[in-house]
């Protein structure tokens, strides 16, 4: 029995090693072409589905192509026409580039503006939970925060599209759908997992702790500040961690609101497109090349969510020892 | 002389139809250690948080009569249980502080955890805090063990030196009072024969009251005892007739170990 029992436990520790490493080969295989096509080149190009005319030599894996489907595909994928076409000459001999820069810029910055505009609100709340309010208040608005988290993301994306996004525009001009309205709706959608984390880490501080500052003469803002926040603080750094890996990946409320368009940002109010809004959106369509691409950009998302937890968990815990 | 005057004081909890506390009267001397002994639920504790009123972190308790801490600058009594604003409550607990059952060292460096009490009562001038900060830890007999590493986390010292650091903690802010809420119960023997020391040694500047499960530890150190027994106080006296040549039948029933 008590093999078994360890047996199991192992299997199931194993298993989640196995699926990491099984979704990245899937994923890397799949983007083989692409990486093969356009090497690193692919991060920091801004060019998505866009032929250019070939100088002289033409790469093999051109050949699993042919253009006229692709023009095909051009004709579906309505974003394309907000590029403007460089297929200037009428050479027959071109070729279709795929390039990441936008989304991936898309997907940094809404996930940043999400952070910035979510953490300081997630942390009052967590404070006024777990400090200020009565333990009857806190209660109701603990469940009404809960409630909040469990709001299906599509629900947001019609909710900002519709009601929050003019809001956006009136406030702050530019489109209604756009980087910023992406981000706020996002930092919506994170706060209320962030705030309850938060507070269930809060709340870990023993009440003797907190009564010994009290009885040294602390006011509530110091005990906050040094004893509860010290304490708590791996907890609250893996709530933001956990909450970024949601920003990075939420595919739906963003894709209502972005305005899924491949082009940078030159403001924040321009719209965008991120990796899992790029990725939904074409999928459809998407064939050889293309769909080598967004594989490949679906590998970034991969490293990218990795990378950023990653370090954030590296970085902020190892400093948590004193 | 009394440096603390309670006056029928009785406590009723948050929620509580019956006080856990009724009518208790109880000097606290001036650099003495008044023990307060009594069976589990006996009240002892609820005495002592309520002299530094850390009761007040939890809404809706009652209380009732007087606790009056004398203002050495004036020398006059002042009721502590008239205090309702918060500059009030902080200065109350600047004068009356606390050192509880388990030790609880702050998240941060010894010098951090020493110097925090000081930092809040704005003292800022770096040289001040460390002639302090070393001040309070040669006064709780810490000084030899930490100070090549004062930079380090408190929470890598033994229970006994965590206990010291709160004490020295305490200290530095020079209180009036020191209430010990059995400060020795999680720690060895070894550690509770430094903290009785070193509890000994503070009386000079600060008085003390201290409550104990344990009745060698209160006949030791303390010069006064009060027995408590069910929300009453059955008998305050010096230690010596305390445990020698008790009044009341139920003190002697509890120091010979009957009950308890």
């Amino acid at each position: 029995m008590e093999k078994l029992f360890q047996k199991i436990s192992f299997s199931s520790a194993t298993l989640v090693l196995i699926l990491l490493l099984g979704i990245f080969t899937t994923l890397f295989i799949s983007a083989k072409p692409a990486i093969a096509e356009f090497g690193l080149e692919f991060i920091t190009d801004k060019r998505w589905n866009q032929e250019v005319s070939l100088p002289q030599t033409k790469t093999p894996a051109q050949v699993a192509t042919p253009a006229q489907n692709l023009e095909d595909d051009d004709a579906i994928a309505d974003e394309d026409d907000m590029i403007l076409d460089e297929d200037d000459e009428d050479d027959s001999m071109t070729k279709t580039v795929f390039g990441g820069l936008v989304p991936i810029v898309g997907t940094l910055l809404s996930t940043l503006i999400a952070l910035v505009f979510a953490m300081p609100i997630a942390m009052g709340i967590a404070v006024f939970l777990a400090e200020i309010a009565s333990k009857n208040i806190s209660k109701y608005v603990g469940i009404a925060i809960e409630l909040l988290a469990a709001i299906p993301s599509i629900i947001f994306g019609m909710w900002g599209l519709y009601y929050f996004a003019p809001i956006i525009s009136d406030t702050f001009g530019g489109y209604q759908v756009s980087l910023l309205t992406a981000g706020l709706v996002l930092g919506v959608m994170i706060l209320p997992f962030m705030a309850a984390v938060t507070r269930d880490s809060m709340n870990t501080t023993p009440d003797v702790l907190k009564e010994s500052a009290y009885a040294l003469g602390a006011t509530k803002f110091e005990v906050v500040k040094d004893v509860i926040f010290p304490f708590s603080k791996v907890g609250i750094i893996g709530s933001i961690i956990l909450a970024l890996g949601r920003a990075l990946g939420e595919t739906m409320a963003v894709a209502f609101l972005i305005g899924a368009v491949y082009s940078l940002p030159e403001t924040i109010t321009d719209p965008t497109i991120s990796i899992p809004v790029a990725m939904a959106v074409n999928f459809g369509e998407a064939s050889g090349l293309g769909e080598s691409s967004l594989f490949y950009l679906g590998l970034i998302l991969f490293i990218l969510s990795f990378a950023v937890i990653s370090f954030a968990k590296f970085y902020f815990l190892k400093r948590t020892k004193v | 002389m009394p440096v603390m005057n309670i006056k029928k004081f009785s406590f009723t909890y948050a929620g509580a139809e019956i006080p856990s506390l009724h009518n208790i009267s109880l000097p606290i001397q001036k650099n003495k250690i008044t023990a307060l002994i009594g069976p589990s639920g006996c009240g002892k504790s609820t005495l002592l948080r309520s002299m530094n009123r850390i009761h007040d972190l939890y809404p809706g308790n009652k209380y009732d009569g007087k606790i009056e801490l004398l203002d050495l600058e004036t020398e006059k009594f002042k009721n502590i249980l008239e205090i309702k604003k918060e500059n009030e409550f902080i200065e109350l607990r600047q004068k009356v502080g606390m050192i509880f059952q388990k030790p609880t060292p702050f998240p941060m460096s010894i010098f951090d955890n020493v110097a925090y009490g000081l930092k809040i009562a704005g003292i800022k001038n770096k040289t001040e805090l460390a002639d302090r900060v070393e001040a309070s830890l040669k006064g709780s007999a810490l000084w030899k063990e930490v100070h090549d590493r004062l930079g380090k986390s408190a929470m890598g010292l033994s229970g006994g030196q965590q206990q010291r650091l709160c004490i020295a903690r305490a200290v530095a802010v020079k209180p009036e009072v020191l209430l010990f809420d059995e400060p020795t119960s999680a720690l060895d023997p070894i550690s509770t024969g430094a903290i009785e020391e070193l509890i000994v040694e503070l009386k000079k500047d600060v008085s003390i009251a201290i409550v104990t499960h344990n009745m060698q530890q209160a006949s030791r150190i303390s010069d006064f005892t009060a027995f408590m027994y069910l929300g009453d106080l059955i008998e305050y006296d010096k230690t010596e007739n305390i445990f020698l040549n008790p009044k009341e039948k139920k003190t002697e029933d509890y120091i010979t170990g009957r009950f308890g």
